[in-house]
């Protein structure tokens, strides 16, 4: 509202300043200036006709425009003239400014409201917080009011509570006076007392001077005859002898006495030891079976230490017998050694109880058992891909016996060089016999085409695949060369030889995913694992072929390699396969 | 129980300690009856009337003191010829009694100016100086060897220990009390305890050999011990006390085992309380708590009380005790253990019919009975955890571990029992009114 009238106030008031004279003496204007001017604001319509009627004339028309002009070159618009100091005037320039009047005068009224709008909001604002400065003074009020009567309050109570110590006061001393009184008159009770009693002394004594002394004749026993002792022994005389003997009979009967206590006392101890022996040998029989825990070792260990001692302890079983004095300590500790050991016991297994409670023990031991479970379903499925890697790999040597005979032929010698690099120290043993090495090696390899075929029959259907698979492959090698023969021979111990790699306990991960029916891949393999066997130890690879049942197989196959003189072709395959 | 007749008796009959008779007097006469059949076996006629009668320990001789006249006047069962007769003269007589080998007499004179040990075998007399007047000032031994006898002198107590064989004076020492009250032997005949009067709490505990073993004092200035008793194995001294307490002492530290309060609310669920109710006679008596046992039963045909069990908490009927009198009614005056050492039976003198049996094993309150009548007396069975109780009505009324009921004394007209005396046996035991006595038999196989 304030902006709004700092930019349009003064200029109507400036103007209407300057224009009333005119507005008075002219008061007829054109309907179209009244018009424009009636929409730049301002409420009455009549007024401002009257008002604006009077501005301009056809008389004054000049000057108006001029002073139009002069105000409108003043608040930045263009002049309306098309000259600077001409009077034609330019049209466009006067609706342009027109123009921008009134979208001015729109936007001046948009804020106006928007302004009355928030001025109202205001005013209703400040109603409220009239209303709740009122309130607030109310209570104000009302508060001082209630501290006022508080303090008031408080002022009783504290006058109460003056009299009340003024009154605990009054009695404290009242106290202490009844007090004296109490005592004074205790002293003067007793002094009296005393006095009486001594009074009443002198009076006993004199009543026993006159009745004792003087020779009553009436103080007499009159008996028939006296009667004997009930211990039926003489009276004796009162000498210093019977002195002695009262004294020491009196020591007597405290001695026995005592003696009969101590008798006593030596029992409830005998059986307090017993007891206590007792529950040792019992805590001791109890405990152990924490020991097995693998948890708190070193707590254990300690404990055991302990367990230990105390049975050595309870070996030495005269030890019991010995006064208190010299076992004190010893049987002390033991106790509390045990006692602690029970102890822990009971602290752990009320540890369980709550672990118990919480379900983390249960939950413990499930997880081991799933665990293994996951384990022993992973080794199986482990067993399974070996199976079915050994069953490709046969395949495949097989596929590769019958196709690709040079190359299989050499990753056959690669496998036979691997081996019998292994077996060079058991080969030599068979050196001694090699004269009649050719015909040992039939007999082995009748041995070991049953052996074969004891193994088919144990896996009858991979047995009579691998069989049928045997035959048509040995069909269809028969019209080949020599050295096809030569590992015709060999084939069967070679599936063995995968066989019996299956049966190790677990395959390289690596290698696993190698598994596949391209013959290549298998090769290179092959040539991997050769390579690792060929460098000992180097890694974890494993030694496929270390099978003692093979080994005669191999060194056969060895030998039939060697025969055939592919040993160089090998490495040189090796060679280029090498990453 | 069965009951003979019930005879007329002027001063207390005793039972004789050792063998069956009984004696018993009316007026002048001394009456020696047969303990089982009651037949007179004795009459004797004594010089004037007899206030006061005792058998010797061994049942050979009863004494008979006629105190207004300073006589006593003793017989012989066996020669009924026999006799003797002690005049103290003008020195007076206020008590009279037997030393525990039964030929001495001892008599106290008159304001207590000197006790007269009197022989029966010899013609010798002792005289014992200073004796105290007091309520126990006079205690034998168990085993009757020793003699303890509490003297004042120069405004100081002391305690005289007198070997009883010639009243030789074995140890003399005096007692760090303001006015002696009570001596006690343990039983054991080793140790004596001393205590001083109720308005100091102080219980002194002595060798026989004059040593103070200690000293026990519960609190200042309230009054204090309103009495004591040994167990019969010295094991425990239990001593009551005015503020409604027992406070049990042991006999190795000579420091306090337990408290046992006595509160007028028993709310512990581990208690019995046995409440007597009266009941019609029309009632069937098979209706009883604790079903007694056939010769029991039989005799409560005309009983008109019965026990009920009361469920806890139970409020007893509790006096309030007038503070501003001398010997007010208010704590634990009467206690006593049974003989196996195994109960104290108690009574509080402001909850005034109940009796409170407390198992001492468990050092627990056992039983409380709850009886219609003020409580005149208890005693133990001499032989067995039994106890019976008068409350001055014509009931006696028995306890033990198995159960309690109650006893009619038979026969016409009021008989109101104000104390009970077993016999040692433990078969049989007196009932005495104020005038008349009778003996009550318990089979002996009833309770065991």
């Amino acid at each position: 509202m304030g902006d709004w009238k700092a930019i349009t106030v003064p200029l109507l008031s400036s103007g209407s300043k300057n224009i009333f004279p005119y507005t008075s003496e002219r008061k007829r204007s054109p309907t179209s200036m009244n018009s424009q001017v009636l929409r730049l604001s301002l409420p009455s319509p009549k007024n401002m006709y009257n008002f604006f009627g009077a501005f301009c004339t056809e008389e004054n028309l000049e000057q108006s425009i001029s002073y139009i002009d002069r105000e409108l070159t003043t608040m930045g618009f263009p002049s309306i003239y098309a000259e600077p100091k001409g009077k034609e005037l330019n049209l466009v320039c006067i609706i342009n400014c027109m123009n921008e009047l009134l979208v001015l005068q729109h936007k001046n009224l948009r804020a106006q409201e928007e302004v009355e709008i928030q001025h109202l909001k205001l005013g209703s604002d400040m109603d409220h917080l009239q209303n709740c400065y009122a309130k607030l003074k109310e209570q104000l009020e009302l508060s001082k009011r209630e501290i006022v009567g508080l303090q008031e309050r408080d002022r009783q109570l504290q006058s109460k509570n003056r009299n009340l110590h003024q009154l605990l006061k009054n009695e404290k001393d009242e106290v202490q006076k009844l007090q004296n009184i109490i005592s004074s008159r205790a002293t003067q009770y007793n002094h009296d007392m005393k006095r009486k009693e001594r009074e009443y002394n002198k009076l006993r004594e004199r009543l026993h001077q006159l009745v004792m002394n003087k020779k009553d004749k009436k103080l007499a026993m009159e008996v028939l005859n006296y009667v004997g002792r009930a211990d039926g022994k003489r009276g004796a005389w009162r000498t210093d002898k019977t002195e002695a003997r009262n004294e020491e009979e009196m020591y007597k009967v405290l001695l026995s006495d005592y003696e009969q206590r101590q008798k006593q006392l030596l029992l409830e101890n005998a059986e307090l030891k017993k007891v206590l022996q007792q529950m040792k040998k019992d805590i001791i029989s109890l405990l152990p079976p924490q020991k097995q825990k693998p948890k708190e070792r070193s707590e254990d260990g300690l404990v055991l230490s302990d367990q230990e001692e105390d049975i050595g302890e309870l070996n030495k079983e005269n030890m019991w017998e010995l006064s208190c004095e010299t076992v004190r300590e010893q049987l002390t500790n033991s106790i509390r050694k045990q006692w602690r050991m029970l102890k822990n016991h009971v602290e752990k297994l009320d540890n369980q109880v709550s672990r118990g409670h919480s379900g983390a023990w249960n939950e413990k031991d499930v997880i081991s058992r799933e665990d293994h479970e996951l384990e022993t379903g992973k080794l199986e499925l482990e067993i399974q891909q070996c199976k079915e890697m050994i069953k490709t790999q046969q395949q495949l040597l097989q596929q590769q016996l019958t196709c690709d005979d040079d190359t299989t032929l050499l990753l056959q010698d690669c496998y036979l060089l691997e081996e019998r690099e292994r077996l060079q120290e058991e080969w030599r043993l068979f050196r001694e016999q090699k004269k009649n090495f050719e015909k040992e090696r039939k007999s082995f390899t009748e041995a070991a085409i049953r052996l074969g075929l004891e193994r088919k029959a144990f896996e009858e259907d991979r047995g009579a695949w691998l069989k049928h698979q045997f035959l048509s492959m040995t069909a269809d090698c028969k019209p080949e060369n020599t050295t096809a023969s030569a590992f015709l021979r060999s084939s069967d111990p070679d599936i063995r030889l995968v066989k019996s790699a299956s049966r190790q306990r677990r395959l390289p991960s690596v290698l696993s995913p190698a598994v596949s029916p391209e013959p290549f891949q298998i090769s290179q393999y092959i040539a991997q694992n050769s390579v690792a066997s060929e460098k000992p130890a180097a890694d974890n690879m494993p030694n496929l072929w270390v099978e003692g049942d093979d080994k005669e197989e191999t060194e056969e196959c060895t030998k039939s390699w060697e025969d055939s003189g592919v040993g160089p072709l090998f490495r040189n395959l090796h060679m280029e396969q090498l990453p | 129980p069965w009951f003979l007749e019930v005879f007329k008796a002027r001063i207390l009959p005793q039972l004789s300690p050792v063998l069956s008779p009984q004696a018993s007097c009316i007026q002048h006469r001394l009456v020696v009856r047969d303990a089982s059949s009651l037949q007179i076996l004795q009459l004797y006629t004594c010089l004037d009337q007899i206030q006061y009668i005792e058998w010797s320990s061994d049942s050979l001789f009863i004494l008979c003191a006629m105190y207004k006249r300073g006589i006593v006047q003793v017989w012989s069962l066996e020669q009924p010829d026999w006799h003797c007769k002690i005049d103290e003269g003008s020195a007076g007589l206020v008590a009279s009694c037997w030393s525990p080998d039964g030929r001495h007499i001892l008599n106290t004179t008159e304001f207590h100016l000197r006790i007269t040990v009197w022989s029966l075998c010899t013609k010798s007399v002792s005289y014992i100086k200073y004796p105290k007047a007091c309520q126990q000032g006079m205690a034998f031994t168990k085993d009757g060897r020793y003699m303890a006898v509490a003297e004042r002198r120069d405004c100081k107590d002391f305690i005289s220990i007198f070997v009883c064989n010639n009243w030789q004076l074995l140890r003399h020492f005096d007692t760090e009390t303001q006015d002696l009250f009570g001596i006690e032997w343990a039983p054991n005949g080793c140790v004596l305890a001393a205590w001083d009067t109720c308005l100091e709490y102080k219980v002194l505990l002595y060798s026989l050999d004059g040593r103070l073993l200690s000293s026990y004092r519960a609190y200042e200035w309230p009054l204090g011990v309103k009495g004591i008793a040994w167990s019969p194995s010295s094991q425990f001294l239990a001593i009551g006390s005015f503020d409604e307490k027992v406070r049990i002492l042991n006999h190795v530290t000579w420091k306090k085992i337990t408290e046992f309060d006595h509160p007028a609310t028993i709310s512990s669920k581990k208690t019995i309380v046995y409440k007597e109710v009266e009941k019609s006679p029309t009632v069937d008596t098979e209706r009883l708590t604790f079903p007694p046992t056939r010769a029991l039963a039989s005799s409560l045909f005309s009983t008109q009380s019965k026990y009920d069990i009361s469920q806890v908490p139970v409020s007893l009927q509790y006096i309030k005790p007038v503070a501003d009198r001398a010997n007010p009614k208010v704590g634990v005056g009467m206690l006593a253990f049974s003989a196996d050492n195994c109960f104290l039976a108690t009574k509080n003198d402001n909850i005034p019919n109940a009796v409170w049996i407390w198992d001492i094993r468990k050092l627990k309150l056992s039983v409380v009975l709850e009886q219609l009548c003020t409580i005149q007396a208890f005693q133990w069975d001499p032989c067995q955890p039994r106890l019976a109780v008068c409350t001055g009505s014509s009931r006696v009324y028995l306890w033990s571990p198995a159960g309690c009921v109650v006893v009619q004394v038979p026969g016409e007209g009021d008989f109101q029992i104000t104390s009970i005396s077993w016999h040692c046996s433990g078969d049989s035991m007196l009932l005495l009114s104020k005038e008349n006595f009778c003996v009550c038999y318990l089979e002996r196989e009833e309770v065991k």
